[in-house]
């Protein structure tokens, strides 16, 4: 970031010489706006804790929607995935919030138990990582219920979940990061387009 | 009941809102010596803390999504205390068959400390349309006498944009614009193709220091309100002005609820409900300016009834909350494949397009009267809740393909918006609703609505348009409609693109108009009503600057006929 070698001087020395004195606005200089946002941005932007404790889900759901959303967004060579991006205490917060989503969600949870264990005879969680990825390829895609309407529910609650998920980690250092965005930050004359190769 | 208390003093004006029809009565007025009054039904506001400039997603425990996730059904939890579509204990209701949405701002600032900054004047046509064509009204005004005014607000709010001679979108005295972004220089140069007008944009936003506030700093935020004041707010711009005169008072929390009168007929303050006590109050005035946003003065003035006005306050025409209109709008978006080879840069610019198309069509016969303007924006911004929704819903599955096709799509979306002009008509006005108050005890308001084939036409040409600029650039056009249903050719519902106008319109004649070409009641010699309401026709411009360019008139004519003593 261009500005964080302002130092707190500077910023009661701009506040002082008073870019906007006489000003009769409230406002403060962008400088000292900036400073402020990076303050706070140190405070609040610590990666989740390790050892949370889920508002709404279960302590066994909790661990299946982990499990899920590393699952969506995993881990690769460039960059972390949905769980470093605190994706599961996002949407744990939000369906703590909201019946509707502690239907699909928590409902969800519970359907994709209930199909395990009528196809492997246990639990989403105790089944083996190829069992997981089976299931998922099931419920990823419309096309299957299409084909096995007792998909269907798996495959709504799957989507609602992806969704979220994409939510929880493009919001997320990590993930805004992923995608390579650039801004959010004072800058003096707007450049315009770089040259973009042929 | 508590006894209803009286201000012990008589202010010269009392205005009702404080949004940009009020923000200028009241810069305008107090700076012209008059103490001034002002009912705001909403909050203070409080940039230094209330605006949410440069804060990442992450330092949200909801991320923008709102608690319970409710933010990401309306405009996400970044914007400035805007207001809502839903106030809790005052509701308004539709007539049977209209689905119109009703956006109400209760803060200081109204819907300025949120609004898009876009700042068109309108064309001289635009005044005198009906000549042309025959439908609607003409104003009792012409460009040339708002010209002056337009003049004005944009050299003292700062207005960024070039002269480009359009004759459908009159030139300004502007700031220079930013440069383009690279979607934009894509998008210009297929409508240049197309033969469609692509040109810098014009936006309440500094590109250069002005009147003691900073230049823009290029975060691209303008929704979330600006701590610098580097783009324009009532709250910010004109509220601070007026309160360094010292004859302003700003009266927060105060519901109006009605309009006072004597035994002549003359206004002579409002009765108002203080929401922090629960008590109704008055305030007395010798002129009254109404500009408590469109729909909400139209409410106030019907609801100001009286044995000698039995059809409520400036209403001997029956015209208050008839000709309600907003602007037609439709949006799509596509796919650009060529913008996949963009390399990451700062992206941000203004808040807001730096490129717009004005209309273009002006000069041939069209399916539709009038015509529409197209907004877009899209490329490398700051990621946020929904952004690949759809294409999740497109290609499905998951995994690393899941992340590796959202690192090659980022980016790489346009979107566009139409902005039309709506002709009245005799289905859409809004009413008393005889059967509900809210929890103040105020009637509300009933809505009708309706959009007519000229809508209709008007959004579908909207769509192919929209469709052509993005398969003219080698990409891929993903908004799907249909010609029926409720939203024919994506059409918004009534009162979606918040640009409600017309419900106490001026004119020349008093049998057909509420207010004279001064924003003055033709009955009511002292009653104002400055803000959209007093729009005759809906261009497709937004109406902020126009709103302001007509309340600073108003004030003009106001402060000249106190001195002359006729108010």
């Amino acid at each position: 970031m261009p500005n964080e070698s302002i130092s707190r001087r500077d910023i009661l020395r701009t506040l002082a010489v008073g870019a906007v004195s006489g000003s009769v606005l409230q406002i403060i200089p962008a400088e000292a706006a900036v400073y402020i946002h990076q303050m706070v941005h140190k405070e609040k932007s610590s990666s989740p804790a390790g050892n949370y404790t889920p508002k709404y889900f279960s302590a066994p759901q909790y661990a299946a929607l982990r499990v899920l959303c590393g699952m969506i967004i995993p881990k690769d060579d460039k960059s972390g995935g949905a769980l470093e991006a605190g994706a599961p205490e996002f949407i744990d917060l939000l369906t703590s919030e909201n019946l509707d989503y502690q239907l699909k969600l928590g409902g969800g949870l519970f359907w994709l138990d209930g199909f395990c264990t009528d196809r492997y005879g246990k639990l989403f969680l105790d089944c083996a990582l190829e069992q997981k990825k089976e299931v998922l390829d099931l419920i990823a895609f419309r096309k299957n219920a299409e084909k096995d309407a007792s998909l269907s529910q798996g495959v709504a609650f799957f989507a609602f979940l992806r969704d979220l998920t994409c939510d929880g980690y493009y919001t997320s250092k990590i993930g805004i990061a992923d995608l390579g965005y650039i801004g959010n930050t004072f800058v003096g004359e707007f450049p315009g387009c770089p040259p973009i190769p042929g | 009941m508590a006894l209803v208390q009286r201000s012990p003093k008589q202010f010269d004006v009392c205005i009702i809102g404080s949004g940009a029809g009020g923000g200028m009565a009241a810069k305008i007025l107090t700076e012209g010596g008059l103490n001034s009054v002002l009912l705001e039904a909403g909050p203070d506001l409080h940039p230094e803390k209330d605006f949410k400039m440069l804060m990442w997603p992450y330092e949200l425990p909801h991320r923008g999504a709102g608690v319970g996730g409710k933010a990401s059904e309306s405009f996400g939890e970044f914007l400035a205390p805007n207001g809502a579509w839903s106030i809790d204990g005052e509701p308004y209701t539709s007539a049977p068959g209209s689905n119109f949405h009703w956006f109400r701002s209760r803060i200081v600032g109204g819907r300025t400390n949120h609004w898009g900054r876009i700042a068109l004047r309108f064309a001289p046509i635009d005044f005198k349309s009906n000549t042309r064509d025959s439908l609607g009204d003409d104003w009792p005004i012409t460009y040339d006498d708002l010209a002056p005014y337009y003049d004005k607000v944009e050299s003292y709010i700062g207005v960024f944009g070039t002269k480009e001679n359009v004759p459908s979108a009159p030139d300004g005295l502007f700031l220079p614009p930013p440069k383009p972004r690279c979607t934009e220089l894509m998008v210009k140069k297929a409508c240049d193709k197309l033969n469609i007008t692509c040109i810098p944009s014009r936006l309440a936003i500094l590109t250069r220091a002005l009147n003691g506030r900073l230049p823009c700093h290029y975060c691209g935020q303008c929704g979330r309100g600006c701590t610098t004041a580097s783009n324009f707010s009532s709250s910010q711009v004109l509220l601070p002005p007026a309160m360094e005169t010292g004859k302003f008072t700003l009266i927060t929390g105060a519901m109006a609820r009605e309009i006072l009168i004597d035994k002549d007929g003359k206004a002579t303050g409002v009765s108002y409900i203080d929401k922090a006590t629960r008590s109704e109050k008055r305030v007395h005035a010798r002129v009254i300016v109404v500009a408590a946003s469109t729909c909400e003065s139209s409410r106030l003035l019907l609801n100001s009834k009286s044995t000698m006005y039995p059809n409520g306050l400036a209403n001997s025409s029956g015209a208050v909350g008839k000709y309600l209109m907003d602007s037609v709008g439709s949006s799509g978006y596509g796919y650009i494949p060529q913008l996949e080879k963009t390399p990451p840069h700062n992206h941000d610019g203004t808040g807001g397009m730096h490129m717009y198309m004005p209309w273009w069509k002006f000069d041939r016969k069209n399916d539709f009267p009038r015509g529409y303007h197209i907004e877009f924006g899209g490329g490398r911004g700051m990621p946020g809740i929904g952004m690949f929704a759809d294409l999740n819903d497109e290609e499905e599955g998951y995994g690393l393909q899941l992340k590796q096709r959202a690192r090659k799509a980022y980016g790489c979306y346009i979107g566009f918006a139409g902005r039309g002009e709506m002709i009245s008509n005799p289905d859409s006005y809004c009413e008393i609703d005889p059967d509900a108050v809210d929890r103040w005890g105020i009637p509300v308001l009933r809505f009708h609505f309706k959009w007519s084939d000229y809508e209709l036409l008007q959004a579908k040409d909207m769509q192919e348009t929209f469709r052509s600029i993005v398969e003219s650039m080698g990409g891929e056009y993903k908004t799907r409609t249909s010609i029926d249903g409720d939203y024919p050719f994506g059409i918004e519902a009534g009162g979606r693109i918040i640009h409600e106008v017309g419900t106490a319109r001026m004119g020349a004649d008093p049998r057909a108009s509420v207010l004279n070409g001064f924003c003055q009641s033709h009955d009511v010699k002292n009653l104002f009503v400055t803000d959209g309401a007093s729009f005759v026709t809906s261009p497709d411009k937004n109406p902020t600057l126009t709103i302001m360019a007509l309340s600073w008139r108003a004030s003009e004519y106001i402060l000249d006929e106190a001195r002359k003593g006729n108010l």
